[in-house]
C-alpha cells in the first residue's frame, strides 16, 4: 500500500488541478454567455443574407456569372476555424478530423487558417497552408471577415483558386456543437424553393442594378457575412465545448480526491494500529 | 385616407445587432444608381447602398444616419435595411471623418500612380457621409 505521505502529495496535487479547472469552468461559462449573445444578435442578419441571395438567384436562373459557374482551376481554399488554444475537449481535433478524413484530396488544397491549434495539427498532416488568421478568433469582428473575405475573392476571381470551403462548428445549443463542412463558392442553389415562396410572398422581385450586377456586389457582402457568421458561432462552440470539459474535468478531480480520502484514512488507520501494535508488544516484554 | 395607412415597416440589422426597428412614413438614401426616397406601396425591389445619408420620416420626427454599405430590400408595406456599416450621428467621431475626408481629398489630388482611386473615392463617400449627418 502506498505510504501516508505519497497519498496525501497526490491529493494535493489533484486538489490544485481541479482549482485550476473549476476557475476555467467559470471563466468560459462568463465567456459562453458573451458569445452566445453576441451570436443571437447576428443571426437575424445571416438569415436574411441567405434568403436574399437563394431568391436572387432563383429569380436570375441559370445566370452565367464567376459566382456561380463552377471554375476549371482544381485548387480548393477551406477557411478553417479552429481555437488558439488547447483543453476544449474535441473541439479542435473535430475540425481537423473533418478535414483530413473528408473527401477533398489533399493535395487540391490549400487552407486559410484561424485558430493556432487548427494550424499547428495540419502542418503536422502537411497540408498547405496560406496566411495565418489565428489573431482574428480572438475577438472576432467584421471588418476582419471583410479582410479574410476579399483576399480569398481576389484569389477566386483571378483563377488561384476554384472553390471555396468553409469549415467551423456550429453551435447549435449550449451542449451540441456540430463541426460542418460548407461551400462558400461558387454558390450553390439549396433547397430554397420555399425559402423564396415565404420570403417575399410570391412577389416577383426587382434588382437595380440588374441581377448579375447585382450579384457582383452582393455576394462578396454574403461571402463576408457568412465567414462572420462562422467565427462567432466558431467561439461560441469553442467557449460552450470548453466549459463541458472542464466541468468533466473537475467532476473527474472530486472523485479521484474522495478515492484517495479514504485510501488515505485507511492507511493512516493501519499505521495507528500498527503502532499500537509495537507499542503494546514492547510493553509485554518488559514485564 | 387614415394616417395608419401610410405607414410602413423600417428594419435596419448589422451583422452585430438590430440597428433600428419601427415604422416609418419615407425613407430616403443614396443607391449606386442614384438616391432613392421610398413611400408606402414601392414596388418590390432591391437596391445596393452607396455611403450616403438615411433619413427615416417618422411620425412625430426625422432620424438620420450614415450608412455605408449594404443592401436594402423594399417590399410594398416593409423595408429591410442589411446594412455592414451603419452609425447615428452621436456614434461619429467629427474630427476623424474630418481627417479622412482631407486625407481621401489629398490621394485623390495627387494621382499618384500606386492608389487605388476607386477606394479612396469611397473613403471619400464615407467621410462626407458621417460629416452631413453631424451637421444636418
Amino acid at each position: 500500500m502506498a505510504s501516508m505521505r505519497d497519498i496525501k502529495r497526490r491529493k494535493s496535487s489533484i486538489q490544485s488541478t481541479g482549482q485550476i479547472t473549476k476557475a476555467m469552468k467559470l471563466v468560459s461559462t462568463v465567456k459562453l454567455q458573451r458569445s452566445k449573445q453576441a451570436a443571437q444578435n447576428s443571426k437575424g442578419y445571416f438569415d436574411y443574407m441567405y434568403k436574399t441571395v437563394q431568391s436572387m438567384l432563383a429569380k436570375a436562373g441559370n445566370i452565367d456569372h464567376p459566382y456561380v459557374n463552377t471554375s476549371e482551376c482544381k485548387k480548393k481554399a477551406v477557411i478553417m476555424i479552429t481555437g488558439n488554444r488547447g483543453l476544449a475537449g474535441g473541439y479542435n481535433s473535430n475540425v481537423v478530423k473533418l478535414i483530413t478524413r473528408g473527401n477533398l484530396p489533399k493535395e487540391d488544397l490549400i487552407l486559410y487558417t484561424l485558430g493556432h491549434k487548427g494550424r499547428e495539427a495540419m502542418h503536422r498532416y502537411g497540408y498547405e497552408l496560406a496566411e495565418d488568421y489565428s489573431t482574428m478568433i480572438d475577438a472576432p469582428e467584421y471588418i476582419d471577415a471583410m479582410r479574410l473575405s476579399s483576399v480569398l475573392l481576389n484569389a477566386y476571381r483571378n483563377g488561384e483558386i476554384g472553390e471555396i470551403y468553409l469549415a467551423y462548428t456550429r453551435f447549435k445549443n449550449t451542449v451540441v456543437h456540430e463541426p460542418v463542412l460548407m461551400k462558400l463558392l461558387p454558390v450553390e442553389k439549396g433547397e430554397e424553393t420555399d425559402v423564396v415562396e415565404t420570403n417575399a410572398g410570391n412577389v416577383p422581385m426587382n434588382f437595380e442594378p440588374a441581377e448579375d450586377e447585382a450579384l457582383d456586389m452582393i455576394i462578396p457582402k454574403y461571402v463576408t457575412s457568412i465567414i462572420y457568421g462562422a467565427m462567432i458561432e466558431s467561439v461560441a462552440s469553442e467557449n460552450g465545448a470548453r466549459m463541458q470539459a472542464m466541468d468533466n474535468a473537475t467532476t473527474n478531480a472530486e472523485e479521484m480526491i474522495e478515492k484517495l480520502t479514504l485510501q488515505y484514512n485507511r492507511a493512516r488507520q493501519g499505521s495507528i494500529t500498527q503502532e499500537l501494535t509495537e507499542i503494546i508488544a514492547g510493553s509485554q516484554a518488559q514485564n | 385616407m387614415a394616417e395608419d395607412n401610410k405607414k410602413f415597416a423600417v428594419k435596419i440589422i448589422t451583422p452585430d445587432r438590430t440597428f433600428y426597428e419601427g415604422e416609418a412614413t419615407m425613407v430616403e438614401f443614396n443607391t449606386t444608381e442614384g438616391e432613392i426616397g421610398v413611400y408606402k406601396n414601392h414596388i418590390p425591389l432591391t437596391v445596393i447602398v452607396k455611403p450616403g445619408v438615411l433619413t427615416i420620416t417618422e411620425d412625430d420626427g426625422v432620424k438620420k444616419a450614415a450608412i455605408h454599405s449594404g443592401f436594402v430590400e423594399i417590399l410594398g408595406d416593409s423595408v429591410t435595411f442589411l446594412a455592414e456599416v451603419i452609425e447615428w450621428p452621436n456614434e461619429i467621431d467629427e474630427q476623424r471623418a474630418m481627417a479622412a475626408k482631407e486625407r481621401a481629398e489629398r490621394l485623390i489630388r495627387e494621382k499618384d500612380p500606386k492608389t487605388d482611386i476607386a477606394r479612396a473615392e469611397t473613403a471619400l463617400m464615407r467621410a462626407m457621409a458621417r460629416i452631413n449627418v453631424i451637421k444636418a
